[in-house]
């Protein structure tokens, strides 16, 4: 196989890994929505949490970003 | 179109050599000195001429300096006090980092690992001497999850070890793959308003230019959240070394 071709595949298997992040970032809201849903006073105390857990989950989708765009302009 | 790893290169600005050492002041030393002047600036004019009906100014300096306040006593509680101005100077400067990027053509330390490891060396090796202040050689324990029969200890300190010495890792990559990939994705679809419109008579760039918008407004959002995940974190990591488990 063509090599640049082979960088470009890799490029896009490597952002598979985003999936598990989507699947996480509807974890975390859902999860707020059902707690706010349950006890609307708890909202500005879960909402530290919320964002806390967002910023986690995302930055996972992001190590596969940067590997995917490592292939792509670095190599 | 150039490449949208581009507006990452780091450009001296004046050549400073010593000996084999390039020490030359660079864009990135520029955003980080306004950064500093910045942040030191709002806080010391702000103060200045402090009154109990505080003006703008004064407004924001004691909104941010609340802000982290109560962060710390949420996470640490009162023996947090003494950390209050690392965390602040951290989050302040992180804070000021990522949002200067967000102002067109200027430059992002953040987006640099090398910076943002830096920073989270100096959490880590922090709170680890602090760990062992407080503790002495106690703090080992720290590894020994308690509640945990003898041969699954085996399994279990290797792996806390392990996670304890990918904390700053995990700290300076977060950061700096946000702001990368924010900045990269900003980049790659302002491409699109460009190549949507001219092949459409500029009809077709108003939808890549309406996506841009909306991802600012993200980009901002994010550049805030990651400098309050980095200050939440380092708090959490102060709380672990003071109380351990």
């Amino acid at each position: 196989m063509d090599a640049s071709a082979a960088k470009l595949i890799g490029a896009g298997l490597a952002v598979i890994g985003v999936i598990g992040s989507g699947i996480g970032i509807g974890n975390v809201f859902a999860a707020y929505i059902q707690a706010i849903g349950r006890n609307p006073s708890a909202k500005d105390d879960v909402r530290t949490e919320l964002f806390l857990g967002f910023a986690l989950v995302e930055a996972l989708a992001l190590f596969a970003l940067i590997v995917a765009l490592l292939l792509l302009f670095v190599f | 179109m150039a490449s949208p790893l581009e507006q990452f290169k780091i450009k001296p600005l004046i050549d400073i050599q010593a000996g084999s050492l390039d020490l030359s002041y660079t864009n990135s030393s520029l955003f980080m000195t306004i950064a500093l002047v910045l942040g030191s600036g709002i806080l010391i004019l702000g103060m200045s001429r402090a009154a109990v009906i505080p003006g703008r100014m004064q407004s924001i300096a004691e909104l941010m300096y609340e802000f982290v306040g109560n962060l710390i006593r949420d996470t640490i509680g009162s023996e947090g006090r003494k950390y209050f101005p690392f965390i602040f100077s951290l989050f302040v400067f992180i804070l000021l980092g990522n949002m200067l990027g967000m102002i067109p053509y200027a430059f992002t330390f953040t987006s640099h690992i090398i910076v943002t490891l830096a920073l989270a060396m100096v959490v880590f090796v922090g709170v680890t001497i602090l760990g062992f202040a407080k503790h002495g050689l106690h703090f080992f324990k720290f590894f020994v999850p308690p509640g945990v029969p003898g041969p699954m200890l085996l399994l279990l300190v290797p792996i806390e070890v392990i996670s304890y010495l990918s904390r700053p890792i995990s700290l300076s990559v977060r950061l700096f793959a946000n702001m990368l990939a924010g900045h990269t994705l900003i980049k790659v679809i302002a491409g699109f308003v460009f190549g949507l419109g001219a092949v459409t008579f500029a009809v077709g760039g108003i939808l890549p230019l309406a996506l841009i918008t909306a991802l600012t407004a993200l980009e901002i959002l994010i550049a805030f959240l990651q400098a309050y995940v980095f200050a939440i974190l380092t708090c959490l990591y102060i709380n672990d070394a003071l109380h351990m488990h």
